[in-house]
C-alpha cells in the first residue's frame, strides 16, 4: 500500500474515531432516549465510514458494500423497534427520560 | 487525499456535533439526516455507489421519518422546563467540542509507521456478485431480522390497542 494510500485511510479512521467518540458521549450524558437512539445512530455512522474506507483501501468495494447493506438493514430494524419501545414507555410513563426506565414489570 | 475529501469529512464532523449538541430533538434529528447524506457523499467518492444509495435512501430518508414521528407523538417540554434544562445542559455538552478537537489533533499527529490493512486481495469485485454468492447467509439472515423488527413492532402495537379496549 503506498504512503499517500496510507494517509487517506489514516484520515478516514481518524474521523471514524472522532464521530465514535461523539456519539458514546452523546449516550453517556443524555436522558433523553430518543437522543440517546440519535447517538446509537451516529455510532452506526462511525462503523460504516470505517468499513467503506477499509474497502476502498483493500479494493474489495464489492465485499464492502454488501456488508454494510447488512448492517444498513440491522440499524433499521433496530431503531424502528427501540422508538416503538420509547413511544411505549411515554404512553406508560408520559416521559421519555431514561430516569423513568427503572421500574420492570413481572 | 484531495481537499474535496476533507472538506466533507470535516463538514460530515461538523453535522455530527451539531446533531448531539443542538437542543431541540427536531434540528438533532435533520443533523442526523445531514451527517447520513453527507456520508453518502463520501461513499460515492469511495466507490460504493450501491451502500451510498441505500445510505441516502433508508439512513437518511426512512430513519428520520422515524425519528420525526417518535418525536411528533411524545410531549414537548413546557417553557419553564425548558428553560431549566438550557441551564444544566449547556455544562454537560460543553466538554465534548474539547474533547474531540485534543483527540482530533493527537491522532492526526500520531506516526504513521504501521501498515493497518492487509496487502494485496485487490479483486474487482462486483456487490451484486457478492450478495447473491458469496454473501448468501447474510441475505438470510437480514430477513431474519427485518421479519424480527416487523413481529416486534406488530407486538407492540397489539398490546397497546388491548390496553387502551380495556379502559
Amino acid at each position: 500500500m503506498s504512503i499517500e494510500m496510507s494517509q487517506q485511510i489514516w484520515a478516514y479512521g481518524v474521523f471514524a474515531v472522532l464521530l465514535f467518540v461523539a456519539a458514546a458521549y452523546c449516550i453517556l450524558v443524555s436522558k433523553n432516549l430518543i437522543r440517546i437512539l440519535i447517538g446509537l445512530e451516529l455510532f452506526t455512522k462511525a462503523v460504516t465510514l470505517l468499513l467503506v474506507a477499509a474497502a476502498f483501501a483493500s479494493g474489495r468495494t464489492g465485499l464492502g458494500q454488501s456488508v454494510i447493506i447488512t448492517l444498513i438493514v440491522v440499524e433499521v430494524v433496530v431503531i424502528a423497534v427501540a422508538a416503538g419501545i420509547v413511544i411505549g414507555q411515554y404512553k406508560h410513563t408520559q416521559s421519555i427520560s431514561a430516569k423513568e426506565l427503572q421500574d420492570l414489570k413481572g | 487525499m484531495t481537499t474535496i475529501d476533507l472538506l466533507l469529512l470535516f463538514l460530515m464532523m461538523s453535522a455530527a456535533m451539531w446533531t448531539v449538541m443542538t437542543p431541540g430533538l427536531l434540528y438533532s434529528a435533520i443533523g442526523l439526516a445531514l451527517t447520513s447524506a453527507i456520508l453518502s457523499v463520501i461513499m460515492f467518492q469511495l466507490n460504493a455507489p450501491l451502500a451510498a444509495v441505500f445510505e441516502l435512501s433508508v439512513c437518511a430518508g426512512l430513519i428520520t421519518v422515524v425519528f420525526v414521528a417518535a418525536i411528533s407523538l411524545t410531549k414537548p417540554m413546557s417553557k419553564q422546563q425548558e428553560a431549566q434544562h438550557a441551564k444544566t445542559r449547556l455544562k454537560r455538552y460543553l466538554a465534548l467540542p474539547v474533547i474531540v478537537v485534543v483527540l482530533g489533533w493527537m491522532l492526526w499527529s500520531a506516526p504513521l509507521n504501521f501498515d493497518f490493512l492487509p496487502r494485496g486481495i485487490a479483486s474487482g469485485d462486483e456487490v451484486r456478485q457478492v450478495l447473491w454468492n458469496t454473501r448468501r447467509f447474510d441475505l438470510i439472515g437480514q430477513i431474519i431480522v427485518i421479519l424480527t423488527g416487523v413481529f416486534g413492532i406488530v407486538v407492540l402495537f397489539k398490546n397497546r390497542g388491548k390496553e387502551e379496549a380495556e379502559k
